[in-house]
């Protein structure tokens, strides 16, 4: 690089590199970015399974079963127009019960019941997935009020 | 009225900032020179008003008064007073006054303790300080005033987030907010250097320290933060990629690269332009850092108070010291002459790689951070997590990591590449004895990163070291040995990070009382659950009791619940021993008596943070060797003035 030109050289360098990582992070996110859906997309769009996604929704009430290992967990998910079963082995976290918001990460097997590997919840008063801004479940009508619109 | 003085404080302080801009600019500008001798007193004085301000905030949080509405808001009077005390920066409004409270503490030293500059670039590094914290002392004033009253005053105060009271809190804020101060006053003599037209070696070596001290504060802010993520959230993983993780992230990976040229131009007087930009990216990414965690725009496991308006005024902000730092270098990078120039095979060459590899990193998990914020407007919400960054930024970082083998073995300005090949025969022999062993001994067990991971590990590891050798080690200079240490320390927390991915076993039982399991080795065995009572909560308490072979230990998860907010968290039990970590969660009791556990056996776990603790001491000692030599040459060089 003894050129008259190094300086050139250099500024290419770095374009080429800032191109590169933007290119290199274009092609994985198409990949790995995990899209957010309410079991009524999963209902009449569909998800490939095995797709890492996330699934939002309320803990229908009543739903709840928990398998004979004791940390094994079915649920499902409602939106009020579909349902999704989900299964998830953990420690659900602490705010986590039917009747309250929930988003799952996880991928549908070819069932189509979606395995959660990490489950969200409210997490306090003031800290909620930001999906599930303005969800409400009406206690009578069994509906979500405020669903969010992928 | 303590609230009153402090707000009092708060409004001179940034008067007083304004000022100074103002002075240095109609100094600098105008020629008026004499003005220019107001400036520093002017940014001390500064500085203790803002200090004072800071001050009566504290005094409000550790005296609960209820009449202010943030401490009513964020502290509760049942507190410890530890956590009081750092509650005032647990917050929205306490953290931004902390932010300007350390800006202006690091522009007094700036003000006192620099005496290399040219009294010119002096006095425009401070005015560039000034105008970095006007806009802050604004919206603070504007948009987020931590003085205001509350009217009645409430009776107890609505109280900290549980899952924030905890030592690390009192440290690990302050500690990342001064590396981001820190990268801010770089960026200040960046563009006094601009300004005044003299970016030089001298320069360089003017702004290195605030560049190795700020990148030393960011490395320990991030390891103690990952720590603390680990042992408070309960979850096993060390890091998350989570939004905020990365705020933290990015500007490290930028500071690490301008650490890197800032040597280049203080040691050779190559990549003066380079290093100027390199530090404009540095400051963008400390604010786009605050931007992300104080706007709450991003979902994260860490972001607590969610607030758009203010996301809006500091993306303001964020535009206007970004827009204008790029403008002033796109306008007065044609003023910096090029530096001297280097052969393709050197130790500068090699540094450009590193800066470059950095520059990809950082680009990937920008655009990672960024994207759901992206797709969001266009109506899709997406989440972008561990899968993308692992598999992008991962192996850009191993190479990196070769790179970092063969930098210091390399010679600057020219070297022969079979010479250098030769110096890296051990390294690469034993990378290549390593990675056959692993793959008879762990075959389809491991996945190809961890594999590779632990490969370079080792060969860094040696390779790090080899600088040391066929050298006088007690004439070795001090910050040769912080830079082996703090290579060294990439290794071993590479190390840390492989093993953990690899050998990680986990175990998730359901149990009664007096059951035992095994778990990679370890006889785990369920005594009991007892309730206990803290301070400020109520927590049910297993014992369980481990072993491996020898004596029993017990261990103690919890499930604490806190009444004020109430809130659950989940308080793991970890064993520490030289071969890793034994972590247990208590979970949930079912109704057949039963308790969750989790329970992980995390193999070398520890070198994750020992490493990053090594990078940090690495970046003091080279502090200190570069300060004392300085010192050194200077004392020399008086005496041979008063001998002559």
């Amino acid at each position: 690089m003894k050129s008259k030109h190094q300086r050139l050289i250099l500024a290419l360098a770095a374009l080429v590199a800032i191109i590169a990582a933007g290119l290199l992070a274009a092609s994985a996110l198409k990949d790995e970015a995990a899209y957010f859906y309410v079991p009524n997309d999963v209902k009449t769009k569909g998800v490939e399974p095995g797709k890492a996604v996330r699934l939002g929704g309320m803990v229908e009430k009543g739903s709840l079963r928990h398998e004979a290992d004791g940390v094994t967990i079915r649920f499902t998910v409602t939106d009020g127009k579909a349902q999704v079963a989900v299964t998830f082995k953990g420690i659900a976290p602490d705010l986590f019960r039917e009747g309250s918001g929930v988003v799952a990460e996880g991928a549908f097997d070819t069932q189509g019941t979606f395995v959660a590997s990490n489950l969200l919840a409210k997490h306090d008063e003031r800290y909620m997935p930001r999906e599930m801004e303005g969800m409400q479940y009406d206690e009578t009508t069994h509906q979500m009020k405020g669903a969010p619109k992928p | 009225m303590i609230a009153e003085l402090g707000l009092g404080a708060l409004w001179l302080a940034a008067a007083l900032a304004l000022l100074q801009l103002v002075l240095s600019a109609l100094g600098l500008g105008k020629g008026r020179a004499e003005l220019l001798s107001g400036v520093r007193p002017v940014a001390v004085a500064q500085a203790v008003l803002i200090a004072l301000s800071f001050g009566s905030l504290i005094t409000l949080f550790l005296r609960s008064d209820m009449s202010v509405l943030l401490v009513a808001m964020n502290s509760h009077s049942a507190k410890p007073w530890l956590y009081k005390f750092a509650g005032t920066w647990g917050n929205h409004e306490g953290s931004m006054l902390l932010w300007v409270t350390v800006m202006g503490l690091a522009g007094a030293l700036v003000a006192l303790l620099e005496r290399t500059l040219k009294r010119e670039t002096h006095m425009a590094t401070l005015g560039a300080q000034a105008a970095i914290s006007l806009g802050f002392y604004a919206f603070l004033l504007f948009a987020s005033n931590p003085f205001a009253r509350l009217n009645p005053a409430a009776p107890d105060g609505q109280g900290l987030n549980p899952l924030l009271q905890d030592p690390g809190l009192a440290f690990h804020p302050p500690t990342l907010y001064l590396g981001y101060v820190g990268l801010s006053v770089a960026f200040s003599f960046a563009v006094g250097a601009l300004l005044t037209r003299t970016v030089d070696a001298s320069f360089a070596r003017a702004m290195r320290p605030w560049v190795l001290g700020a990148w030393v504060l960011l490395t320990i802010g991030i390891t103690a933060g990952s720590y603390w993520a680990y042992y408070e959230l309960g979850w096993g993983g060390w890091w998350f990629w989570d939004p905020v993780e990365n705020a933290s992230l990015m500007p490290w990976l930028a500071a690490t690269a301008l650490l890197h040229s800032v040597t280049v131009l203080a040691t050779r007087d190559a990549l003066r332009a380079w290093t100027i930009m390199l530090a404009v990216v540095a400051f963008s990414m400390s604010m786009v850092g605050t931007f992300l965690v104080r706007s709450g725009i991003l979902t994260s496991v860490h972001a607590f108070a969610v607030d758009p308006e203010r996301g809006t005024f500091i993306l303001g902000l964020l535009a206007i010291y970004i827009g204008g730092a790029l403008a002033l270098f796109g306008l007065r990078v044609g003023t910096v002459r090029e530096g001297r120039q280097f052969e393709a095979m050197s130790r500068e060459t090699l540094l450009v790689v590193n800066n470059l590899l950095l520059t990809v990193i950082l680009g990937v998990v920008l655009v990672g951070t960024l994207y759901p914020l992206m797709t969001e407007a266009f109506g899709h919400k997406v989440s972008v997590g561990p899968p993308y960054f692992n598999a992008v930024a991962g192996p850009i970082a191993l190479v990196l990591m070769l790179a970092m083998v063969a930098g210091p073995l390399t010679r600057w300005r020219r070297d022969v590449p079979r010479v250098v090949g030769g110096r890296m025969l051990w390294p690469t022999g034993l990378m290549l004895g390593t990675a056959s062993a692993l793959a008879v001994a762990a075959w389809g067990r491991i996945g190809v990163l961890p594999f590779l991971g632990l490969v370079v590990a080792v060969g860094v590891a040696l390779g790090s070291l080899i600088p040391l050798t066929k050298r006088n080690l007690r004439r070795t200079p001090l910050f040769t040995y912080g830079m082996v240490l703090a290579h060294l320390g990439c290794a071993v927390s590479l190390g840390g990070m492989a093993a953990e991915s690899a050998f990680t076993a986990e175990k998730l039982v359901a149990m009664q009382p007096g059951e035992s399991v095994e778990a990679a080795g370890w006889r785990v065995r369920f005594d009991k659950v007892m309730p206990l009572a803290g301070p400020n909560w109520v927590a049910m308490q297993a014992d369980m009791a481990v072993s491996r072979g020898g004596d029993e230990t017990f261990l103690h998860p919890q499930n604490r619940f806190f009444s004020d907010p109430p809130t659950n968290t989940t308080e793991s039990a970890i064993l520490t021993t030289w071969r890793g970590q034994l972590y247990i969660v208590l979970g949930d009791r079912l109704e057949d008596g039963r308790w969750q556990m989790r329970i992980w056996w995390k193999p070398f776990v520890t070198l994750i943070w020992l490493g990053g603790f090594m990078i940090a001491a690495g970046g003091v000692l080279t502090l200190i060797g570069r300060e004392r030599r300085g010192w050194m040459l200077k004392v020399r060089k008086i005496r041979a003035g008063e001998w002559a």
